[in-house]
């Protein structure tokens, strides 16, 4: 018996312009979880997928159970026991449980003893036996599509287990999960660890890591850094190694100081039954106001219904005490309103297109000579100013955005609003999948903001940053407004309580 | 000396991100050396003029492209504004004059009506798709049909000729003959004309950076304040126009025209736009690639012809010709993995 079951060795892959691993290894123990910890852009997600044949690395050696082996494709790495639950899901809403779970290796049987037709019955029953094993008290003949985001990543897992694993990979699975969510994949994962199973666990959240984990490998721009064993740990170490550098401060220091109130909603209301209602609050010129609560509580879908993306049935909206009409996002944005959605990739950035067009597309009409031709030295020097301001990582003004990390991705799009000057910014998850380093930068940013008198709306899920963030907090539970909190006062234990007021 | 060394490296970074390109005229160039009278001044005007009514259509339908949408009534639109360009501009003693009751219009005031028509065709697939939500694919499907049925009964299915004099003139006048060379085609002014409002359109814009932003990304530039749905029934308008003006010079020079002219030039169309690197995922394209692609579709036609192969092969070749293109442009993608 070796005491690994999986190891990579030497890993090399470079794509245009980038070196993305750069001599990167990892050892995996079998019935261990090994975390895979790094910033955004460290080579994790790339060497996993070189684990599971999604790439093909340039050089370097995976030995699997003891012998050196090859993996061209994901089916191959199925095929032999390594198994990925991916970053962004990637089911078939349309169709049931159990056609998701047995894709491409539907369980046959011969009608009249020679047409090969699928097997329903058996395919259904395999199912179920497999929901039991991730805990999950569902008909496997549903559709796949009416699942929350975490039933579908259970789904993912129990496909992962009836492919007899014995490597999964887990690349950020609870980046979408609720508390209580959390803690049945933690269960699922403990069950996985019992039948000798070695778990890769890739997460940005400290805590869980060490939680949950037993060895801890760390990666730091495509290579290697070290393992360690996670009891061992502490999160400045880690941080420290991730960023390659000592971490002091968390958050920046605030220097704002709210004003008169500027922004008024009252009695806001969803089209949709089931979203916000009676939302009331109200905004100061430069306050910094967190938005708290669960996966759920319809805090994205109202700052969505207040820029026009969503529709509203009752309700008004006042800025500087004079009401407006906000019915698409254009009117919002005309009245001084920004907001950064919380999905960049969905309805952020817009790919193909270079950093300066990702800039400059929602200021365009501000930069046009005899109102029509597109003045390109006045876009080029907004966009350098930014690059400057916000210290944006690309190596040149006309890069696609998509090949910048995350960070930097979400920093060209704070800068496509500040172009526009609003005076209240909504800001959905600014830091969501960022690395640590990153984070910081953001911070200062919003920080900056509301010291020059901007109005600041920040929802995010993790609280330890709204407690540090915010000047006020409301917190939101299933569409209404629970509470508001000064940011003095906060604590997660009475977040949390707002955040749970269920009626 | 930096300026011409960097452009070089674009050339050749164009032609490494293009073989079928380089393939196509390094065919053509053996074709032309092999084969008599393929350099001739005829072949070359003859050439320059498909390309240039081609380049018209292609031109209108890559907006629809890089929007990620598509515009399957181009070549309708083409053959009906062919077809009224065709009866507006009949001579009033011209023996089987198809509606005797209009009397002999002014050729430019021809195309004045024509553009309108065309127009208004592009703004109504515009409104389908944008208003009405309705996939490209499936309402310009939808219009085709309709307008395929229009000019049949426009036309009564007859083809039309019998032209004022001034209008076939007009149109296949030469500019600039020089020595032997008899001069260029008019139809190659419009085209360069058009291709400089295109570049301009795509490049120094709002249309045209909307236009990008949307086949990026639409959600994205929903939330960024782009009007959308504004964007793409101009676009889609403007396309109509562009049909429309290709039919009107695509009449003066068929001598005539008929419900059936057009049919399958949005295919060609696409085939252009594609080969020159407007990317099928959206979001990318541009004029010079679009005139490229255009140029070597027609090279290719023309070489095939001058082999003598038999036309029907045509076809095929050509067919060949534009999934290799696609799968060329997709492996760019693909090989990023």
């Amino acid at each position: 018996m070796q005491e690994y079951c999986l190891e990579m060795r030497g890993i090399n892959k470079a794509f245009p312009g980038v070196q993305a691993l750069d001599n990167a290894q990892i050892s995996l123990k079998p019935g261990t979880v090994h975390a895979l910890m790094g910033e955004n852009g460290a080579g994790k997600s790339t060497l996993m997928k070189c684990m599971f044949g999604i790439y093909h690395m340039d050089s370097g050696e995976i030995i699997f159970e003891g012998e050196k082996i090859e993996i061209k494709n994901p089916a191959e790495a199925l095929e032999m026991g390594i198994a990925m639950v991916h970053q962004e899901l990637q089911p078939i809403p349309a169709r049931t449980i159990g056609e998701n779970i047995f894709l491409g290796r539907y369980p046959i049987k011969k009608l009249f003893g020679f047409i090969p037709v699928v097997d329903h019955d058996k395919m259904y029953a395999d199912t179920e036996a497999l929901l039991k094993k991730v805990r999950m008290d569902f008909d496997p003949r549903q559709m796949l599509g009416e699942l929350s985001v975490s039933q579908m990543q259970s789904v993912e897992i129990a496909k992962a287990i009836s492919a007899n694993c014995k490597v999964m990979i887990l690349d950020e699975p609870t980046s979408s999960l609720t508390h209580n969510e959390v803690e049945a994949l933690f269960t699922i994962i403990e069950d996985l660890k019992e039948s000798n199973v070695a778990i890769v666990y890739i997460s940005h959240k400290m805590d869980e890591i060490l939680r949950i984990s037993d060895e801890v490998t760390i990666m730091r721009d495509g290579k290697y850094i070290g393992t360690w064993d996670a009891k061992d740990l502490t999160n400045d170490f880690i941080i420290s190694k991730m960023v390659g550098r000592e971490l002091t401060n968390l958050y920046p220091v605030k220097e704002n100081v709210p004003g008169e109130v500027v922004f008024e909603v009252e009695n806001f209301t969803s089209i949709n039954p089931h979203s916000f209602r009676n939302v009331t609050f109200n905004l100061r010129k430069g306050e910094i106001l967190g938005v708290a609560g669960l996966v759920g509580a319809q805090r994205t879908e109202l700052m969505e219904g207040l820029f026009g993306i969503r529709s509203h049935t009752t309700g008004t909206i006042k800025y500087l005490g004079k009401e407006m009409t906000i019915n698409r996002p254009k009117d919002a944005i005309d009245s001084g309103i920004a907001m950064l959605t919380e999905d960049r990739r969905h309805s952020g950035i817009l790919g193909v297109l270079s950093v300066a067009d990702n800039i400059s597309i929602a200021s365009l009409n501000q930069y046009l000579d005899y109102g029509i031709a597109i003045n390109d030295k006045k876009i080029e020097a907004l966009v350098q100013e930014n690059i400057e301001k916000m210290d944006i990582r690309t190596p040149s003004s006309k890069t696609l955005i998509k090949s910048l990390s995350g960070g930097n991705q979400q920093k060209v799009l704070v800068g496509r609003w500040l172009a526009n000057n609003p005076d209240v910014l909504i800001l959905d998850e600014p830091t969501r999948g960022i690395d640590v380093g990153a984070k910081y930068e953001i911070y200062t940013i919003i920080a900056d903001l509301a010291k020059q008198g901007k109005s600041i709306i920040m929802i995010s899920s993790e609280m330890p940053e709204l407690i540090g963030m915010a000047d006020r907090i409301m917190v939101m539970c299933d569409g209404r407004v629970t509470g508001f909190i000064d940011g003095k006062d906060a604590t997660q234990e009475n977040i949390m309580e707002l955040a749970t007021k269920f009626e | 000396m930096e300026k011409v060394k960097s452009f070089f490296k674009k050339i050749i970074d164009y032609l490494k991100g293009n073989p079928i390109v380089v393939i196509l005229t390094v065919v053509s160039l053996v074709v032309g050396l092999t084969v008599e009278n393929f350099f001739s001044f005829n072949n070359f005007n003859n050439l320059a003029s498909n390309t240039g009514v081609r380049f018209l259509i292609a031109l209108g339908i890559s907006g629809c492209l890089i929007i990620k949408g598509t515009d399957l009534s181009a070549g309708r639109i083409v053959g009906i504004a062919a077809c009224i360009t065709a009866v507006l501009v009949q001579r009033a003693d011209y023996a089987s004059k198809m509606y005797p009751q209009i009397p002999e219009m002014n050729m430019w005031l021809v195309l004045v009506i024509v553009l309108i028509i065309g127009s208004l065709i592009g703004l109504i697939n515009g409104l389908i798709i944008a208003v009405l939500n309705v996939p490209p694919f499936i309402a310009t499907l939808g219009t085709q049909t309709i307008v395929y049925g229009i000019a049949l009964i426009f036309t009564n299915s007859q083809p039309v000729g019998g032209y004022q004099k001034v209008f076939s003139e007009t149109l296949s006048a030469k500019l600039l003959p020089i020595g032997k060379y008899p001069g260029i085609p008019v139809y190659v002014l419009f085209a360069i004309v058009f291709g400089l409002i295109f570049a301009f359109l795509y490049k120094k814009t709002t249309y045209g950076k909307y236009m990008y932003a949307i086949g990026g990304n639409e959600i994205a530039a929903e939330v960024s304040g782009v009007n959308t749905k504004k964007s793409k029934i101009l676009i889609f308008t403007l396309a109509g126009f562009m049909y429309a003006f290709a039919g009107y010079l695509l009449a003066a020079k068929s001598g005539g025209a008929n419900a059936g002219l057009g049919q399958g030039y949005e295919l060609e169309a696409i085939a252009g736009c594609t080969i020159g690197g407007v990317s099928t995922t959206g979001g990318i394209g541009t004029v010079s690639g679009i005139l490229i692609g255009v140029l070597v579709f027609e090279l290719l036609k023309v070489v095939l012809q001058f082999l003598g192969v038999n036309p029907y092969f045509n076809f095929i070749v050509q067919g060949l010709v534009i999934v290799t293109a696609v799968a060329i442009d997709i492996r760019k993608y693909v090989a990023r993995k």
